[in-house]
């Protein structure tokens, strides 16, 4: 059963039996929620931050943890500052966000934007003092959207909407372990955090700053057993080496389309693991789970609701309606999230094929080639099922006779990386070949590169030019 | 170096021809592009290739230009911008 939201993140850990060997791990760091669930007031003063509206915004992870687990029940509204937002739109969030009070491990100095707001510092430190949490506040949770050029939308959720897809009462025994290649103060992110304190288990936290490899040894060292990432951490951690440091019994993928190469490379290196692909947006929440092992869904999850989440296929797009979806965009001249029937609209795109449906694209990301229409992602799952392909982009070529073309970018595995321009060619051949033999003439990259990384952005997506 | 770009020109049609499946006509400079055989798909990815091999696109240099009508005009295209 999901959480309702007169229990707050600090009663669920109150309340819990095994809070004793729950553990945060940071790379450099270690708080036993213990810790906070003996003494009843904290490092921070929550007393002073009653009733208002409070943008968490430490550049330290696990200060911003704890900061959520103290505030959660206490503040009206607590805003979830990304770690890499862009300081230019501090202004713009302060304001529709109607920002009271600032919760950050930062000098006061680098808000000072924030002339109205109370400066309240927060830190890895927690101190028990004496005195109650009082009455019980039923918080909003702001988040931001993970776009990418212009200023982000920022996400009404609650507790409950959040928490919707964590069975609370079941509670996990033995030694569960979890990890995320997302920042907590994400959607994917958020979901293990949440999965952590709501039914039990220690988690270890990634950072920005660290290495993929060395986020895997570190995890390996605290033997994870639930680990989450976007296919794009997937893949980074699949070409740096050092995959086989954890050996995870439940292996998530989410935020970008998981296709079957990718499912199967995971297989392959976790043979003992359940390997789950969910969809899940910040918008429209955690729709579904799949664990067979293949990209797409069965078109039976459209007809029967699971956990009170309904979906259809609408304009081919998927739009969700469930206790999960987020109520509203922040702002008075946002657009409506949700439309008048209760669905989120996801902007995703769906075909079906044999009884399955499965994920092509975006509907902004349409490459447009002389009239016909290409999702960038249909035609990267097909590159990406070459043995040598780590992964690859696709993108839109400006051009004077269809408007446009589709050329792809292409990583290797680290092993097949070449050394000889023939090689290179042979392989470009290859891809294409196989480019051909799958998909229509006008999907079918005009130009193959091979390069020796993608960027993948701060939210684990690889970075599109057209997003 | 234009006998370079012209060569590469007309692999480049043979290439893709081959790829498309398309029965190419003898390339002669007097071939009218339309009559070549090839579709306005075969055209974008030549000038997308061109742009990889040669390094260059001319039509990005010009904004209003006419698409070559022979094979002759598509190559002195690419020659004169190359100069």
């Amino acid at each position: 059963m999901p959480p309702n939201d007169t229990r707050s993140l600090w009663d669920a850990l109150d309340g819990a039996t095994n809070a004793a060997e729950q553990r945060l791990w940071a790379a450099d760091a270690c708080i036993a929620l213990q810790e906070l669930n003996t003494g009843s007031s904290l490092d921070i003063k929550v007393s002073e931050l009653r009733g208002l509206s409070v943008l968490i915004a430490a550049s330290d992870q696990l200060a911003a943890a704890l900061a959520l687990i103290q505030i959660d029940g206490i503040a009206r509204r607590l805003i979830l500052c990304p770690p890499d937002l862009d300081a230019a739109h501090l202004p713009h969030v302060m304001a529709i966000a109607e920002v009271d009070a600032v919760v950050s491990d930062r000098s006061a100095a680098d808000f000072s934007a924030a002339r109205a707001a109370r400066f309240v510092p927060c830190s890895r430190t927690v101190i028990t003092a004496a005195g109650g949490r009082g009455k019980q506040e039923a918080t909003e949770w702001i988040l931001f959207t993970s776009g990418t050029s212009s200023a982000p939308k920022m996400v009404c959720h609650t507790l409950s909407s959040l928490a919707g897809a964590i069975q609370v009462d079941d509670r996990l025994s033995g030694a569960v372990v979890w990890s995320t290649f997302y920042d907590i103060r994400r959607y994917g992110g958020l979901q293990i955090f949440m999965r952590a304190l709501l039914r039990g288990g220690s988690l270890v936290l990634s950072s920005a700053e660290e290495a993929t490899k060395d986020f895997l040894v570190r995890a390996g060292s605290h033997s994870v057993t639930h680990i989450s990432g976007t296919p794009s951490h997937w893949r980074r951690a699949l070409m740096s080496g050092a995959a086989q440091q954890i050996s995870p019994e439940y292996v998530r993928l989410s935020g970008e389309i998981a296709d079957q190469a990718i499912l199967d490379n995971l297989r392959a290196v976790y043979p003992r693991a359940t390997i789950a692909h969910a969809f899940a947006s910040t918008e429209a929440g955690v729709g579904f789970e799949v664990e067979d092992g293949r990209a797409g869904l069965p078109a039976s999850y459209f007809a029967a609701a699971s956990g009170g989440v309904e979906m259809k296929v609408e304009g081919s797009s998927l739009r969700i309606r469930s206790p999960r979806t987020a109520r509203n965009y922040l702002g008075t001249q946002s657009t409506p999230l949700i439309d008048s029937d209760g669905y989120v609209d996801t902007g995703d795109i769906l075909e079906l094929r044999d009884g399955r449906y499965y994920f092509i694209g975006r509907r902004g990301g349409i490459i447009n080639v002389g009239g016909l229409k290409v999702h960038p992602e249909e035609v990267e799952a097909v590159i990406n099922r070459h043995p040598r392909v780590q992964m690859s982009l696709v993108r839109s070529r400006k051009n004077p006779v269809t408007g446009a073309v589709v050329v792809a970018e292409v990583v290797l595995k680290p092993k097949a990386a070449l050394t000889t321009g023939s090689d290179n060619a042979a392989l470009q051949r290859q891809i294409l070949e196989a480019c051909q033999r799958a998909l229509a003439a006008h999907k079918v990259p005009a130009a193959i590169r091979i390069v020796p990384s993608l960027e993948v952005m701060p939210s684990g997506k690889v970075a599109r030019p057209d997003a | 170096m234009s006998g370079g770009v012209r060569s590469t020109i007309v692999s480049q049609f043979e290439q893709v021809a081959r790829e498309q499946k398309r029965k190419l006509a003898p390339l002669s400079d007097d071939l009218v592009l339309i009559d070549s055989g090839l579709d306005s798909l075969c055209f974008a990815i030549i000038v997308a290739r061109l742009e990889d091999t040669l390094g260059f696109d001319p039509f990005s240099v010009t904004e209003n230009v006419n698409f070559p009508v022979t094979l002759g005009d598509f190559i002195k295209f690419y020659e004169d911008a190359a100069k």
